[in-house]
């Protein structure tokens, strides 16, 4: 029984993995969350919206690469990431003018919304291709590794390394921080607060000189930040494929619903518990197996519940098993 | 003008479109064209059926269309030598167990009090049976794909003819969505969209995965055709001659005769299946259905059961899409797992139903040729457009280079473009609902 | 073009859309004040309006309220008692007719000008913010004052001191009385030159309604003019200076509430003797 290589190699393969990609998915969840609890329409967008975000981040990292311009250990597309942020916020705002304002003007169902949002996607996807190509992109640059496996193990002479990679590691303090500007946004200013009137009770908020189109404006705007960082550090982490951003759309509202749509904290902790699943399920548990068990029971085969192709399959069962005991998601989908 | 005439001016429009094409291309994109159109609107019609007549939003017709074309392999493909006895039986048994406990899973929850020995009871008997399930399938599984993995390593088909298959690919799809109706549209909340999305991606998995069932992604090739093959026509000397009187030489008439035969019996799938959906529209049912979407409350008060209605109409309109799937497969004459995306095929068909006409079945239909068409065409004519507009450009440029390669990915953006002008100024579509 | 083409297609769908809160005002076009001196502080003055492109629902009605009193409106179901009062709050289409506050002439003002010109509007469903705390509610009340407004939220909870007590809380756990305790120190917020409500105390029990009448007099005392429409017609006459019975959108009875109380007529035709 060898716990401390059991650990090492769970938090190598499983915790530290699933923290990051949940800590990508939970801020893609919030985006959703905020566009369902104020604007009040499931944004099928969102997924390309962050492949956009991300193509203007990696185009102003090769500006930069090219400049010479760089950030030592860390990656360039950091120092990018403000660009990257204010061209999607340009860009959402533009398609909100032209697009979705008309619509809510006449207080359109939101399922017209949602057909638009269809259009919208497209439209995003095709001009994404257009000019960056539909093939694999990698931007990463800096130092790799925090810590690489091999240094680990010569540091404590354990057999299992422990990896933790530079964007691994970007991708949870990031996290940590926009998750705490944002609460403190939402609770704290007036703004936000605003905001959280005018999912509430528009009519009210109405009444109670809440302009809705500022309330609109701010909503997409800090929607687009979170698509913009929340795609560059998947980027960053796995790579840029503009077809991988649509796809991540299941994950990302099952962790929404899962959560409780219209709850910010809902849609973190859904996108941790999505994560998890994906992580946890699709994984191959000979190895921790092998150490935790004791000789006799060691398994043979690889232990892994289900291949890893079934992983957005994971995330829709996990929804429908959410749905089915608590439909209203895990915080009861409580406005913003 | 009236209705009907703009109709038909409509569908002339969409028919000189075509002709245009074979003749400024070649007849055989154009009647690819038709083929293709007449599958894309059987499944425009499936959906409409549920949009339009009942209001439920299914994103999940990829799902519904792979499983017919799984239909067509297992019904039309030959039985693989040897595949039932080593392992074929053992996996049927696994998966009976499986169904088996999720059965028991349900019953426990249905029959027994709320509470932490329910919890454990189900979770136990979920595990338990998982384990047990993985145990026979495993090992069966790999029995099953040792045979011959090059070729086949999976069960096999029945055998029988194909066109059997496409009817069966209606009922795989209804079966499916028996099951997914049961659940989402039971639950006290609604979840479709979510739902039927998330279930189009578990079916794709499944069919990727499991290559016992249809060899996965090393997909499955040379599937039965109901019609006769071009090379056989070739060397008939009798055809031939025909064609040649006709001023083709052979190889071009046997193409285009095949084609011609897909679109004849194409054509009667969707000549009964609208029947059938028309008499639907005006009949009691039909008028209940739409009663029941314009109010559902008040439809409810008067004692119509309306999920059992949702239901019913789900399940039909999924069937459609089913049969439309194996009659795609049986075309393409191979299944191929990796072209089923849900750009390529659900939103796809949405923009059809939109486009054409919500509610109406002769705009769903109309919707299916012309996104269709839109759809093939966009490519060469944004290939035309982008060497016209790179026309001073030089040559080895990168920008040019870059702009005619980029052509190919002009395709969503004229979808969403037509998609978002037809919603903003024509909303209820070319041909809206009566 | 409708703007509805689909109908209510898809919207039972949760993961489509979502319905809660979704507000039903167009936000309308605002014009501008004309000096209009002399007369009651506040006076719809020969109201004929009605909703959209609908039927007049109000037919020269005319409904005033001075400084320091309560006028209550009262009349039988459907009379269009709420509606004269969003027809003074300009949610409707007034076709003839005036409105003016304090010396202004306000008809052509929206409703949210309105509310900034110190017109305090209490809905009757739906008027406090559920998700968010008793403290937060009161400051969105007073979302468009710039200054400070803690003397104010000092004074609403010396007024009601339950909620005080409970100013952490979600204004969705509070009962039924505290809500609408809730909904008005909200209105109190923009510190109002009058407060109109909208059945008060509709779905409450009597002590509760007994105790939110007496705090809609000590608003009164304070000096705020209280416009009121109610259905419990017996206790709200009771306390009003102003009494203005209407029947079918217009003017049936008007005098005090005393008068009105001892009015035979009015007694007979829906008091119940």
């Amino acid at each position: 029984m060898d716990l401390l290589n059991a650990f090492i190699a769970l938090s190598n393969y499983v915790l530290i993995p699933g923290i990051a990609y949940g800590s990508q998915l939970a801020l893609g969840a919030l985006g959703v969350t905020l566009v369902y609890g104020i604007l009040r329409f499931s944004n099928f967008a969102h997924g390309d919206t962050m492949a956009m975000g991300t193509m203007a981040t990696i185009l102003m990292t090769w500006l930069f690469q090219s400049m010479g311009l760089s950030l030592g250990v860390l990656p360039t597309a950091l120092l990018a990431l403000p660009f990257g942020i204010a061209f999607t916020m340009l860009l959402v705002l533009g398609t909100d003018k032209v697009v979705y304002k008309f619509y809510r003007e006449q207080k359109a169902k939101p399922v017209i919304l949602v057909i638009v949002s269809l259009g919208v996607t497209f439209i995003y996807n095709g001009i994404t291709r257009f000019i960056i190509g539909a093939d694999d992109q990698n931007f990463l640059d800096g130092q790799r590794f925090i810590m690489s496996a091999r240094d680990f193990k010569e540091m404590t002479g354990l057999r299992e390394g422990l990896a933790f990679k530079t964007t691994q590691g970007i991708t949870i303090v990031t996290a940590i921080i926009v998750v705490a500007l944002l609460f403190w946004f939402l609770n704290k200013t007036r703004a936000g607060k605003s905001m959280r009137a005018y999912s509430d009770n528009e009519d009210l908020a109405l009444l109670s000189g809440i302009n809705p189109e500022r309330v609109v404006m701010i909503t997409w705007m800090i929607v687009a930040a979170l698509a913009t960082i929340a795609g560059t550090l998947y980027g960053l982490d796995k790579s840029f494929k503009p077809f991988t951003y649509f796809q991540l759309l299941l994950p990302i509202f099952a962790a929404a619903i899962v959560g409780g749509l219209g709850s910010p904290v809902g849609a973190i902790a859904g996108g941790f518990v999505i994560a998890f699943s994906e992580v946890t399920i699709t994984y191959a548990w000979k190895k921790v197996l092998g150490y935790v068990m004791p000789e006799g029971l060691q398994p043979d085969g690889l232990v892994q519940l289900m291949s890893t192709d079934y992983k957005f399959a994971v995330s829709f069962v996990i929804l429908l098993i959410v749905l089915l005991i608590k439909p209203t998601g895990l915080f009861k989908g409580k406005s913003v | 003008m009236t209705q009907t005439v703009k109709n038909t001016i409509l569908f002339a429009i969409i028919a000189l479109m075509i002709i245009y094409t074979g003749f400024a291309q070649s007849w055989n994109s154009a009647l690819l064209i038709i083929a293709m159109g007449l599958i894309s609107s059987i499944m425009a019609l499936g959906v409409n059926l549920q949009w339009g007549f009942a209001g439920l939003f299914n994103v999940g017709v990829m799902g519904f269309v792979a499983l017919g074309g799984l239909a067509a392999v297992l019904v039309s493909m030959p039985p693989t030598e040897g595949a039932w006895s080593t392992g074929g039986f053992a996996i049927l048994g696994a998966l009976a167990l499986g169904a088996t406990t999720v059965v028991a899973a349900v019953m426990l929850m249905k029959r027994m009090a709320a509470g932490t020995l329910r919890t454990l009871s189900v979770i136990a008997v979920l595990v338990i049976g998982f384990f047990i399930f993985r145990a026979l399938l495993d090992p069966a599984v790999q029995a099953v794909e040792a045979i011959n993995p090059a070729q086949t390593g999976y069960l096999g088909g029945l055998g029988l003819p194909v066109l059997i298959s496409w009817p069966v690919g209606g009922l795989f799809a209804a079966g499916a969505a028996w099951l997914i109706g049961k659940t989402a549209l039971g639950l006290r909340s609604d979840y479709l969209a979510i739902a039927t999305l998330g279930i189009a991606e578990i079916i794709i998995a499944v069919l990727k995965n499991e290559d016992w069932m249809s060899r996965g992604v090393k997909n499955v090739i040379g599937l039965p055709r109901p019609v006769p093959y071009e090379i056989d026509l070739q060397n008939n000397p009798a055809f031939v001659e025909r064609a040649a009187g006709l001023g083709f030489d052979p190889v071009d008439a046997s193409t285009l005769w095949v084609k011609l035969l897909y679109i004849a019996l194409f054509a009667a799938v969707l000549i009964v299946l609208l029947w059938m959906s028309q008499r639907a529209l005006h009949s009691p049912w039909g008028r209940m259905l739409r009663a029941i979407r314009d109010n559902e409350v008040a439809a409810e008060a008067m004692g119509k059961d309306v999920t059992a209605r949702h239901l019913q109409v789900f399940i039909l309109g999924s069937a459609i899409c089913g049969i439309a799937g194996a009659m795609m497969t049986t075309m393409d004459s191979q299944l191929t797992p990796g072209t089923y995306q849900p750009l390529r095929f659900t939103f796809l068909i949405w923009v059809m139903v939109i486009v054409g006409g919500s509610g109406n079945n002769f705009g769903a239909i109309l919707g299916g040729f012309l996104i269709w068409f839109l759809w093939v065409q966009v490519e060469p004519m944004g290939l035309w457009l982008m060497n016209l507009i790179t026309a001073g450009m030089s040559e080895g440029s990168a920008l040019k280079a870059h702009l005619i390669e980029s052509a190919a990915h002009m395709r969503l953006l004229t979808m969403g473009i037509v998609l978002l002008l037809v919603l903003r100024f024509s909303p209820r579509g070319l041909i809206p609902e009566r | 073009m409708s703007n509805d083409p689909y109908g209510d297609r898809g919207n039972k769908d949760w993961s489509v859309g979502n319905a809660k809160g979704q507000g039903s005002i167009m936000p309308k076009a605002s014009g501008k004040t004309h000096p209009a001196p002399g007369g009651p502080f506040l006076i719809g003055d020969g109201m004929t309006a009605g909703y959209g492109n609908g039927p007049d629902i109000l037919h020269d009605c005319t409904i005033a309220v001075d400084r320091g009193e309560i006028a209550v409106i009262v009349g039988p179901n459907g009379a269009g008692k709420s509606t004269g009062m969003k027809a003074v709050f300009g949610m409707l289409d007034m076709r003839k007719g005036h409105v003016r506050l304090d010396g202004e002439d306000i008809t052509e003002l929206s409703p949210q000008d309105r509310v900034a010109k110190g017109m305090g509007f209490v809905p009757q469903t739906s008027n406090i913010f559920t998700s968010m705390s008793v403290e937060e509610n009161l400051e969105m009340g007073a979302f468009i004052r710039r200054d400070d407004f803690r003397d104010t939220m000092t004074q609403v909870y010396d007024l009601f001191p339950i909620l005080k007590e409970k100013r952490h809380q979600a204004a969705g756990e509070l009962s039924g009385g505290q809500r609408q305790q809730v909904a008005v120190g909200r209105a109190l917020m923009t510190q109002p030159k009058v407060l109109m409500l909208d059945e008060p105390t509709a779905g409450v029990s009597p002590i509760v309604m007994d105790e939110l009448f007496d705090r809609i007099i000590e608003v009164a005392r304070t000096g705020i003019p209280i416009l009121m429409v109610e259905q419990n017609a017996r206790q709200a006459l009771e306390i009003a200076d102003k009494g203005y019975v209407l029947v079918q959108g217009a003017n049936a009875f008007t005098g005090t509430g005393k008068e009105l109380l001892a009015d035979p007529e009015v007694r007979k035709s829906f008091l119940g003797g």
